[in-house]
């Protein structure tokens, strides 16, 4: 039964609801526990705890928002492309903008030799893509054509948004975690004798250990869980750059190259990685997807997109 | 009295709805109505970039003169072609072999190939043929996501009464059309 692009962006979609969901979930227990043990079992504390932690978290969403872009850009040391200076990869982006009914992103180009790509900004209108001279000058226009499409799909999809959303969100689950721990290193078992000497000592000790644990594990879980949902994403704009294109050879091209180049993009880091088409730091694993990493292993990647011929 | 209470709030969730609806068919159809002039604006781009392209062709290869005329008539039959899709549609396809035709003799003559004119402006062409076909396929994507608006449950009972007609899909009406224009040297 033959794949098509349709059916891959459906599943992704569905995946990415999943994901979040258990994210949301994670992050309302968490607090509702948290709340709880502070509260001595308080109902409308533990709410409102974790109502306090999800407006923190919407208040620094709202911060990288509006902020974004142009740091990366910045740091990426990303220089802006005219059409007179390279009019092929003008007019790649131009007609993957007509085939999306996108407007036409910015376009920049960085200096560098490793070969990598990327996109940016918070949605179509004020979106970036970027890639390297590296990866400029080893891509057929087929294959450039299946990169861009690739950088645009994340555009369309909104995936840098989506992106943002999720490091706050882990942050904010971060801090919480680390808060209530310290609380009851340091606090100590003040709160329990505020209980008033009801039963249920034994439950509240109960929920205590689960706090603790959770508290612990739930950093990790996060982590885990955004960085699933950072491969579904790049599945689902592989996908994508499929549905822009109706060529599937062309991005698989360009990854098949990209899998063979080793060499590091000097001015990327852990938390810009996400953004890249392919993992742009050191020792890019052999071995397939582990649970740590931003992106899809690259042979799983062309394997998909062949299916799709 | 709670019953009045529910009966206006059902009331007023239908009400929301349809004008839900009807709007979100009316945004639909203006995006495919943009998305249809988006082909017409590349088509005419192709129109404007051949004489410039003829003119550098002639500087090098002049006794090609047969090839270059056939690309110069196939580009004014288009521009002049009215008669709806179908035939548009097949004056674009004549205009587009004529034009592979003079790419493919450009391989005999290496001044030209080389010529830094003639090879902009092959990328210029080759882009305004994939934008002709990116925008055909925007609008069809576009066409139809507004028909599946249209028919959907429960749409489908309202698009009929507030007159929202189906969008055609691009397509080749003809047979003959869908077969490729062979080069031949």
């Amino acid at each position: 039964m033959a794949e098509t692009f349709y059916t891959l962006i459906a599943r992704n979609k569905r995946n990415s609801f999943i994901l979040v969901s258990c994210f949301l979930v994670l992050f309302v227990i968490l607090g509702l526990l948290i709340g709880n043990v502070w509260s001595g079992g308080d109902v409308y504390f533990s709410v409102g705890v974790a109502v306090i932690a999800g407006i923190i978290a919407f208040l620094f969403f709202l911060v990288s928002y509006f902020g974004g872009s142009s740091v990366l850009l910045g740091i990426s040391h990303a220089m802006p492309v005219s059409k007179a200076d390279d009019p092929q990869l003008y007019n790649v982006v131009e007609e993957l903008s007509l085939a999306g009914g996108l407007p036409v992103p910015k376009i920049y180009i960085i200096e560098e030799s490793a070969m990598n790509a990327f996109a940016t900004g918070r949605d179509p209108k004020h979106a970036v893509v970027a890639i390297t001279r590296g990866l400029r000058e080893r891509l057929s226009r087929e294959e450039l054509q299946g990169v861009m499409a690739h950088e645009l799909s994340h555009v369309r999809h909104y995936d840098i948004l989506f992106g943002m959303m999720m490091a706050v969100m882990v942050g904010v689950l971060v801090m919480l975690s680390d808060l209530f721990l310290r609380s009851m290193w340091y606090g100590g078992n003040r709160r329990s004798r505020r209980r008033g000497g009801q039963g249920g000592g034994a439950a509240m000790l109960v929920l205590l250990i689960v706090t603790i644990v959770l508290a612990i594990l739930a950093p990790i879980l996060a982590k885990i869980i955004q960085l699933a949902l950072s491969r579904q994403r790049e599945y689902m704009s592989d996908a994508g750059a499929v549905e822009l294109t109706r060529n599937p050879l062309g991005l698989a091209g360009a990854l098949t190259k990209l899998s063979s180049d080793t060499q590091v993009l000097e001015t990327a880091s852990r938390a810009t990685a996400p953004l890249y088409i392919v993992n742009p730091l050191k020792g890019r694993p052999k071995r397939a997807t582990s649970l740590f990493s931003t992106h899809p292993d690259i042979q799983d990647r062309i394997q998909r997109l062949m299916n799709l011929v | 009295m709670t019953a009045l209470w529910i009966l206006i709030a059902v009331v007023a969730l239908v009400v929301v709805s349809i004008i839900g609806i009807y709007n979100g068919l009316v945004r639909k159809r203006i995006l495919t109505q943009e998305a249809w002039s988006q082909i017409d604006v590349q088509l005419k781009r192709r129109y404007d970039l051949i004489p410039n392209l003829v003119e550098t062709v002639k500087g090098y290869a002049a006794h090609e003169k047969q090839t270059l005329e056939r690309v110069i008539q196939a580009r004014n039959q288009a521009m002049a072609a009215g008669g709806g899709v179908g035939e548009k549609a097949q004056a674009e396809n004549i205009l587009s072999g004529a034009l592979r035709q003079l790419f493919a003799l450009s391989e005999n003559y290496p001044d030209l190939k080389a010529n830094q004119n003639f090879s902009q402006l092959q990328e210029e062409l080759a882009s305004t043929e994939n934008r002709i076909a990116f925008a055909r396929q925007h609008y069809n994507a576009a066409a139809a996501e507004y028909n599946n608006a249209r028919e959907k449950f429960p749409n489908n009972m309202l698009a009929g009464s507030f007159g929202f007609a189906k969008q055609e899909y691009f397509e080749l009406e003809e047979p003959l059309q869908r077969q490729t224009p062979k080069v031949e040297f």
